[in-house]
């Protein structure tokens, strides 16, 4: 029988003992312990652990205090070793790094969007306790949620639900106005509001005072509209005159709102609201909402509760229609304007956050994508390291040694990686504030940024280098030194599954992307019933461009560049304005009647070139006309009529007769159905916009200039502003255009990332069976049929990822398309192009190293053994 | 030379050691000592005491081969030193002449 001694003890005495001490002590005590154990084990045992014991006193204890596992060196010797490494296989390093700087730097951009997104109106002092006031009304069993609010819905809030409220402020929406300081004349875009505002906002003061909006004949500037009138000079005290009618005198100057403010760009000027309703030609009931209410709430004041508790404000002063509506109010909090403004059935269903949790998943998958790409390639070339871990494994090298070793190198790897991805991302930050239509500014010296990036960095040292370190430590040294190491049959596996995903999730991009892409062009190519191309709007901001409309016309017409001229209430590309309570014969009594209005005049039909499809477009030829509607498709249908011309139609107590039918115009979204709509004849001077159709045989930026020159002529006191249609229109899909685009560099880099690392990995296998090819070479087998065994493994993945990818990708972006009433279908040629396309990059990826293999001169590779 | 103090137990260990001669290691000393005191030591003391004479420069040691029963750890022998002689030259010589100065009573 073979005893040793007690384990413990032993454990205990080797981790206290000193070194020069170790050897003799260890040796007398074990075999003083085998002589004992002879006879009386136990004992033996006993007597082991009590010497063990009687050692621990200073002159054998190891001085812990100087210890030092000296592994500085060691990890001096990790960075050499890894180093060399890298520089070893240049190729192999150069898609690692590359790979992951390409897809650190997209993480980055992307968190920066990130960020920015969820930073939106933080820089508010207010920011947990300011609200908008919305209303859910109930139209056509459907609930519609606006911002919009009747000029009693203030007094009302601050009389009866004071006590949830510090303040209750209504404002009117952002609209432009012309600021005047003698031949100094621009149009700027602000609010008209209640005197309480500033303080709501949490406006920053540089100059003057911001409650004195009291008074109706103050303003409040933004700095940048300061400096555009006064440049240097002190501009507390002097005179602007707002909208040629009124001299406003300016108490305050702020500091301009920043780029991530829900209202940024809308508040160059505060005006006081009073100036507004002053003016006249607005509606005080409780069904005229034109308004925009904000509420801070009182303190202790739980946001939920205020908002269930004004829910029925208007509903009890509301009778007869409105009351119809259900009007219910509720309280929209500032933390969810930006992020969170869609609402579905009255309830709020989040908004741009999806985009945050698309980009934000894009962004890890993006660095996954890489991580895979440096485990993929660790992992295949462990036959080359796995001698080097046997011969480090017999010199005394723990697992947990090679862990670090490992670690370190992908540390190294990312390090590097993480240098280039700030050099791209600064490089880049300006390409993708375009794109992205943000102002994105990094501050290098924020310690915190750098935190997160380190903290980012390390994870993704941590994600890349854990597989290979734990796969490559494991080797059995004896195993790998004896040279019967074999990766076993199933060591590619993971490598394999790894490249599917990899290539899954290209794949969904690209879906993704194309479906986004041909989405926008469905909705661009949809028949809008008028032409776009030529057609010019330009706002009636003033008396004097009313009073003189005729007398330009008449000029413009003459000048031979322009072909039309009409006004209208509002452009045809965004036509908002809709009345309740039209009445028809045939009407469904429960119908509201809501019909989209716009008020036009004789010539509009003619400006814009909309198509007539029955009866006829209003005429001078006859007076009746005043009283006469036009409808379009889509007003037919709403009001279910047979045939249309002639019927009679009452609104507001008179009676209209339709004369003609409209082919649909895209008058609102593009991605919603046509609204119905009638056009009637403007009697009560409403006109807002003067329409003009260049004739196409001058040129655009001719007939411009003629415009220009004949306006100024007769408005001198009012600014030239114009804008093209079509413009106007490539504004109702600039978002859907910016996610597309996005999203579809996303892909390219994803698919280009993956492809790095199939290339990679091709190489590495055609390295690998070098003999093997040359042998089968030598014994007759032809460029094409080794060209095929190479191939075949990862067109074989490939197919595997597009058959995973394609229906994922169809589920996900038939559920974005379902957003849009008028919308594409994904077609199933789509997928299959997709899936050909990955097919083919893959192919050409893996090609080039299959082709180079099969095509090199057998001796060179046999002749060495 | 005479601040150099040897305590009573260093002295057998350092006597055994000379004893020994080349043959001194941990193991056997102690059995040495044990048959001669005719009483249990713990190989502890004995290390202790080998650690204080060698400090004092009166042994020095070499490491020696590997044997099966130590688990594989060398031994470690001591050899007396000149100056470790000479010490126990000096505490003979003085034991003794204190013990001559014993007068010869009867003690029966």
């Amino acid at each position: 029988m073979k005893i040793n001694p007690p384990k413990r003890p032993l454990q205990f005495l080797r981790w206290f003992c000193r070194e020069d001490y170790l050897e003799e002590i260890e040796g007398d005590l074990t075999e003083v312990f085998k002589k004992q154990a002879q006879s009386h084990p136990r004992q033996a045992k006993w007597k082991f652990a009590w010497s063990v014991v009687k050692y621990f006193r200073p002159e054998f204890i190891k001085s812990f205090k100087n210890y030092q596992p000296n592994a500085y060196g060691m990890y001096k010797s990790y960075f050499k070793v890894g180093w060399r490494n890298l520089l070893r296989s240049k190729g192999y390093s150069l898609i690692n790094i590359g790979g992951l700087a390409l897809g650190m730097s997209v993480a980055i951009l992307i968190g920066l969007w990130v960020f920015d997104e969820l930073s939106y109106n933080k820089h508010q002092k207010n920011y947990d306790s300011v609200a908008a006031v919305l209303q859910n009304n109930t139209e056509d069993g459907k609930i519609e949620t606006w911002s919009s609010q009747s000029y009693q819905l203030g007094p009302e809030l601050r009389n009866s639900y004071g006590s949830y409220f510090k303040f209750v402020v209504m404002s009117s929406f952002a609209g432009n106005s012309i600021l005047a300081k003698e031949e100094k004349v621009f149009t700027m875009t602000g609010c008209f509001m209640e005197a309480d505002g500033p303080e709501l906002l949490s406006l920053q003061m540089m100059k003057g005072t911001s409650t004195g909006l009291k008074d109706p004949s103050s303003l409040l500037l933004s700095a940048s509209a300061a400096t555009v009138f006064f440049g240097a000079d002190d501009p507390i005290g002097k005179v602007l005159k707002l909208d040629n009618s009124v001299d406003l005198k300016i108490i305050g100057v702020y500091q301009d709102i920043p780029d991530n403010s829900s209202f940024r760009g809308e508040l160059a000027f505060i005006a006081p609201l009073e100036v507004l309703v002053n003016r006249g030609g607005r509606n005080f009931g409780w069904g005229n909402n034109w308004l925009q209410v904000f509420v801070q709430l009182a303190e202790n004041v739980d946001m939920q509760q205020a908002s269930i508790a004004i829910k029925d404000a208007k509903m009890k002063n509301v009778d007869g229609d409105d009351k119809r509506f259900k009007p219910e109010l509720l309280l929209h909090p500032m933390s969810k304007w930006h992020l969170y403004s869609d609402f579905k059935d009255g309830v709020n269903v989040g908004g741009r956050i999806e985009f945050v949790w698309l980009f934000g998943l894009i962004g890890v998958f993006v660095v996954l994508l890489a991580c895979i790409n440096f485990m993929n390639l660790s992992t295949a070339r462990s036959l080359k390291r796995s001698k080097e871990v046997g011969v480090r494994k017999v010199i005394g090298s723990g697992r947990g040694e090679l862990i670090r070793q490992f670690f370190i190198e992908s540390l190294l790897v990312v390090s590097l990686a993480f240098i280039f991805s700030i050099l791209l991302v600064h490089l880049f930050l300006p390409w993708f504030n375009l794109i992205a239509s943000k102002n994105i500014r990094i501050d290098w010296l924020n310690p915190s940024l750098w935190l997160a990036l380190f903290a980012s960095a390390l994870f993704v040292t941590l994600l890349a280098g854990s597989y290979p370190s734990f796969y490559l430590s494991a080797f059995s040294p004896i195993k790998v030194l004896k040279g019967t190491f074999r990766v076993g049959k199933y060591a590619a596996l993971p490598r394999k599954a790894l490249v599917i995903v990899q290539f899954s999730v290209s794949v969904i991009l690209a879906i993704g992307a194309t479906v986004v892409y041909q989405q926008i062009q469905f909705a661009k190519n949809r028949p809008i019933g008028y032409e776009l191309n030529g057609l010019v709007t330009v706002p009636i901001q003033t008396q004097e461009v009313k009073k003189n409309y005729h007398v330009l016309r008449n000029e413009l017409l003459a000048s031979g560049v322009i072909a039309e001229v009409s006004t209208s209430e509002t452009t045809v590309t965004n036509l908002w304005w809709s009345d309740w309570g039209y009445e028809w014969k045939g009407k469904d009594p429960n119908s509201p009647g809501h019909i989209y209005r716009g008020a036009i005049d004789y010539e509009f039909g003619k400006t814009i070139g909309w198509k007539i499809i029955e009866g006829r477009d209003f005429s001078r030829d006859f007076p009746s006309d005043s009283s006469a509607f036009i409808l379009n498709e889509a007003a037919v249908k709403y009001m279910g009529l047979k045939n249309p011309i002639g019927e009679n139609i009452r609104s507001l107590g008179r009676n209209y007769t339709v004369i003609g039918v409209v082919e649909d115009m895209v008058t609102q979204s593009l991605y919603e159905s046509n609204k119905q709509t009638i056009f009637v004849l403007d009697r009560f001077d409403r006109a807002n916009f003067i329409n003009v159709r260049i004739n196409p045989e001058a040129g655009a930026s001719k007939a411009i200039e003629e415009l220009n020159r004949l306006f100024v002529k007769y408005n001198p006191n009012t600014p030239f502003e114009y804008k093209f249609a079509d413009d106007e229109f490539a504004g109702k899909f600039s978002f859907e255009a910016r996610v597309g685009k996005l999203v579809g560099i996303f892909a390219l880099i994803a698919i280009f990332i993956s492809c790095l690392g199939l290339f990679g990995l091709a190489s590495f296998m055609a390295e690998q069976r070098l003999k093997e090819i040359s042998i089968r070479k030598v014994l007759g087998a032809t460029v094409s049929g080794l060209w095929q065994m190479l191939s075949k493994d990862f067109v074989i993945m490939t197919i595997a990822s597009c058959l995973l990818a394609a229906p994922i990708g169809y589920y996900l972006m038939n559920g974005w398309l379902q957003q849009y009433e008028y919308r594409n279908t994904i077609s199933g040629w789509l997928l299959l192009i997709i899936g050909i396309g990955a097919l083919m990059i893959t192919l050409t990826t893996v090609s080039f190293q299959a082709v180079k293999a099969a095509l090199m001169n057998p001796v060179n590779s046999l002749k060495s053994e | 030379m005479t601040q150099q103090s040897l305590g009573e137990f260093e002295e057998l260990v350092l006597l055994m050691v000379a004893a020994l001669h080349d043959e001194a290691y941990g193991v056997a000393i102690l059995e040495g000592l044990e048959e001669k005191l005719k009483k249990k030591v713990n190989i502890s003391a004995v290390h202790v005491a080998l650690k204080r004479i060698e400090d004092k420069g009166f042994v020095k040691s070499r490491f020696g081969g590997i044997t099966e029963d130590r688990g594989g750890r060398r031994k470690k022998f001591y050899v007396i030193t000149a100056l470790g002689k000479k010490i126990l030259d000096n505490q003979y010589a003085l034991r003794t002449s204190i013990y001559q100065q014993i007068p010869k009573i009867s003690f029966g």
